[in-house]
């Protein structure tokens, strides 16, 4: 079941990300790529017991970032307005080979190396407490960074919007 | 999964799908006449019978069914037709984490009234939820339609203010029960405190004062945080996107919103997404804030020694567990009503309005929540320690 799970998860995960970039012809098809690997990465996230990643990733991810991406792709109206390859650059068409060619030798590898038994943790691993209890003791300094940082990216938006009203 | 579990998961599906929103299409049109002052639907009828109008949810099925399922010229043919689909299956999932009971012991089988006893079980819901944004605003970009268009940004801006808010008028609530498991939150609920057990503290009072310990409130959710109850209501009452929060919808500007270009079933199929979701917001909110399935000052685990007594254990469970889902239900229909009670009173916000309601006076005020919840604990950690 788990392992059965575990292909159509990867494969919406991958299939999803080649959608992303394959769909050149309409970003909303791109977007809605983006949503279903993201929900399979999700998928795979509560596979491996982490459900409350999982969960965050839903949240955040498929339900937040990626509709404000279709919200500015559906108020500028991009409809039928993508770049097609041929005004690609070379030296870019050139690295987004190679790094394919490279992903996809490590995948081909990852895959070859035989089956690693699913993880066998305790029912408290990855629960809310547990990743609440680590948050807030031991990694409470990158907490308070990130909070910081976010403040200043919320600040910074809001100096750049007000620029432009004023 | 254990026999128990499918029949529980059958059980509620049967009482959403196939009583609560079908039912609920008669209750608002009889309710709205009631209010304007009217009849309300009364011509449907089976051989004469009408049953005070009973059979109309049965005739829009019919009609709805039979109706010519239109796909306008320029849409995107694949998102307009797994739109509608997108958005009623998260309002259906989402109810498997609502316990509408506890967990009873009874000839040899347990039942727990609840699908998924999540250990996550709220997020998952905020989780589902952001989903459901998807159905409403793919549905109004693919029919091609300047009028749907409009409405899909209306609504993919109000649900993501929303989302915010609703997160986070909830987390004073979190920090009092230290759960976001709806089940614990329930049994949680089911202690009382004593109102004027602080004045012992304080020495206002002799010790041994007895008139102390009889004043006692349940440890509901809305004794314990009031304004965020209302607050939370008002948030996901505006991200279902009923009225008075509607703007995406909004008839007398953008004719019918998002799903301007939906005929029939798919049409049909919105309209059951949001009822189906009243359920699941007035479930949430009777789980959350109105004690779960229990009644005030009446825990269950005292009921049911006090019927095991006379009855046996077998029989008391089977007692309790029943009664639990009367009262559980019992709070989701009074729930309902109000939101219809609050759909048929308030005129549509203005689109600005919404806007700012969500992040001008609910964000703040919840934020100002966590301090002060978090304040109030540090003072009642102190009391009883003392």
């Amino acid at each position: 079941m788990k392992t059965a799970l575990f292909w159509i998860f990867s494969v919406a995960a991958l299939g999803g990300a080649v959608g992303v970039v394959g769909n050149v012809r309409n970003p909303i098809n791109s977007a809605l790529n983006l949503v279903v690997s993201m929900l399979a990465l999700a998928g795979l996230y509560v596979l491996l017991e982490a459900q409350f990643v999982g969960l965050i990733q839903v949240m955040v991810y498929a339900g937040a970032i990626v509709v404000l991406f279709l919200f500015v792709i559906m108020l500028l109206n991009l409809r039928g307005s993508g770049t097609s390859g041929a005004e690609v650059q070379p030296l870019v068409k050139i690295a987004g080979t190679a790094l394919v060619a490279f992903s996809g030798l490590f995948l081909v590898r990852v895959l070859a190396s035989g089956r690693a038994p699913w993880p066998d943790v305790d029912p408290s691993y990855g629960t809310t407490r547990a990743i609440g209890e680590a948050l807030y003791t031991d990694y409470v300094l990158a907490v308070q960074l990130a909070g910081v940082l976010l403040l200043a990216g919320i600040l910074a938006a809001v100096v750049l919007a007000k620029k432009r009203i004023d | 999964m254990a026999t128990s579990t499918v029949f529980v998961a059958l059980f509620i599906f049967a009482v959403i799908l196939l009583v609560f929103a079908p039912v609920m299409t008669w209750v608002e049109r009889k309710q709205s006449a009631l209010m304007q002052d009217r009849i309300g639907a009364n011509r449907a009828e089976i051989f004469g019978f009408k049953a005070l109008g009973l059979i109309h949810p049965l005739a829009d099925v019919i009609k709805m069914i039979t109706k010519e399922d239109t796909i306008p010229t320029g849409a995107h043919r694949f998102i307009h037709l797994i739109s509608p689909f997108i958005a009623v299956t998260p309002a259906v999932i989402s109810f498997a984490v609502i316990p509408f009971g506890g967990s009873y012991e009874m000839w040899d089988a347990k039942f727990s009234l609840v699908v998924a006893d999540l250990d996550y079980g709220v997020l998952y819901l905020f989780a589902i939820g952001s989903i459901a944004t998807y159905g409403s605003m793919l549905a109004g970009w693919a029919g091609n339609n300047n009028f749907g268009m409009l409405g899909s940004i209306r609504v993919s801006a109000q649900m993501i203010s929303y989302e915010v808010a609703i997160g986070v008028t909830v987390i004073g609530l979190f920090m009092i029960f230290g759960t976001l498991k709806l089940s614990e939150m329930g049994v949680l609920q089911q202690q009382t405190f004593r109102v004027f057990g602080f004045m012992q503290y304080l020495g206002w009072v002799a010790p041994g004062t007895k008139w102390i310990d009889w004043i006692t409130l349940p440890m509901w959710g809305i004794v314990l945080q009031p304004l965020p109850f209302f607050m939370f209501m008002t948030a996901l009452m505006a991200e279902n996107k009923r009225a008075p929060f509607d703007t995406p919808e909004g008839e007398s500007e953008i004719v019918a919103g998002y799903f301007i270009e939906y005929s029939g079933m798919k049409f049909g199929l919105y309209m059951m997404g949001e009822w189906i979701e009243v359920v699941v917001i007035s479930g949430l909110l009777a789980a959350m804030f109105l004690g779960g399935w229990s009644l005030p000052w009446l825990p269950e685990k005292d009921l049911i020694a006090f019927l095991s007594k006379p009855f046996g254990a077998n029989i008391a469970n089977l007692m309790a567990m029943l009664l639990a889902v009367h009262v559980f239900f019992g709070k989701v229909i009074v729930l309902i009503f109000f939101q219809m009670l609050v759909r048929w009173s308030m005129p549509r916000f203005r689109y600005d309005q919404v806007m700012n309601l969500g992040w001008k006076i609910l964000l703040p005020l919840s934020l100002a929540n966590i301090v002060l919840t978090a304040l109030g604990i540090l003072i009642v950690q102190e009391v009883t320690r003392a």
